[in-house]
């Protein structure tokens, strides 16, 4: 039943990367991974978000192995991540490959606390 | 597909199956590594994410390859399978519980882990190729 929902979850997490990315990339050209940047950001404060409430308030365990595990987990990836920024790297931008690192990192450990606030409060 | 066109139904259920797969599968080693103080599962499915990326991307430069193949083994399967917001959240946990020291060699070990490991599927994927030379359209260096 948990495998189940994490695979609803991961059903709509994984296009609504693709669209994102997509949308983010026709916004904001190809040069630099935005578009990643974005997603992994925002699944981090979500994820951050629903275990901080998942602290305080009786969820069940199943919304938060189809939000978190599924949901979350499938809107962010590090497989690409990671793709990219080799990618840049090859291209001969180094300080944009190590740039995207540093700011993946840095950006999705902070909305991940920042998730974790929000959710408290809840 | 150009870049703002709209993305076919076909994409999209390819990506969307793809990452139910990937996810099921994280949730499996997440099922079979138990949990300790670092968070080994998301380790393992982020970096064999990660070299498993490397050798699909290396060996779509090398050879055409059905259009719904990248959405969905990369996009889906891939990006399902490795997850971004549970490492955040490990990382966010250990700082809390007060393991910096830990939750700094998570992070950094992740992130360069990450890097290496797609560099090394594109390695296996050179060296098993029949035609090594048959290279890559972009990039001067190695």
């Amino acid at each position: 039943m948990t495998l189940l929902l994490v695979c609803v979850g991961a059903a709509l997490g994984a296009p609504a990367r693709f669209l994102t990315d997509r949308a983010v990339q026709a916004r904001f050209g190809t040069r630099f991974p935005w578009g990643t940047l974005t997603v992994n950001v925002v699944g981090s404060l979500l994820l951050g978000t629903l275990l901080g409430a998942a602290e305080q308030l009786a969820l069940p365990p199943a919304l938060v192995a189809g939000v978190g595990t599924g949901f979350c987990g499938a809107l962010t990836t590090y497989s690409t991540f990671g793709g990219e920024t080799v990618a840049l790297a090859r291209r001969g931008d180094g300080v944009l490959a190590a740039g995207n690192v540093v700011l993946s990192v840095a950006a999705t450990v902070a909305a991940a606390s920042v998730g974790f606030v929000l959710g408290r409060a809840l | 597909m150009a870049a703002g066109s709209r993305p076919g139904a076909a994409v999209l259920a390819a990506v969307s199956a793809g990452g139910a797969v990937g996810a099921a599968a994280r949730y499996g080693v997440s099922e079979a590594i138990p949990g300790g103080a670092v968070p080994w599962a998301t380790l393992v499915a982020n970096l064999t994410g990660c070299l498993l990326m490397g050798v699909l991307l290396e060996a779509l430069e090398r050879r055409p390859a059905h259009p719904l193949l990248r959405p969905f083994l990369g996009t889906g399967v891939l990006g399902g399978y490795t997850t971004f917001s549970t490492y955040a959240v490990g990382v966010h946990a250990l700082l809390e519980a007060g393991r910096t020291g830990l939750a700094l060699g998570y992070l950094v070990g992740t992130a360069l882990g990450a890097v290496v490991a797609v560099q090394v599927g594109a390695v296996l994927v050179r060296a098993a190729s029949p035609a090594g030379r048959a290279g890559r359209a972009t990039g001067g260096g190695r």
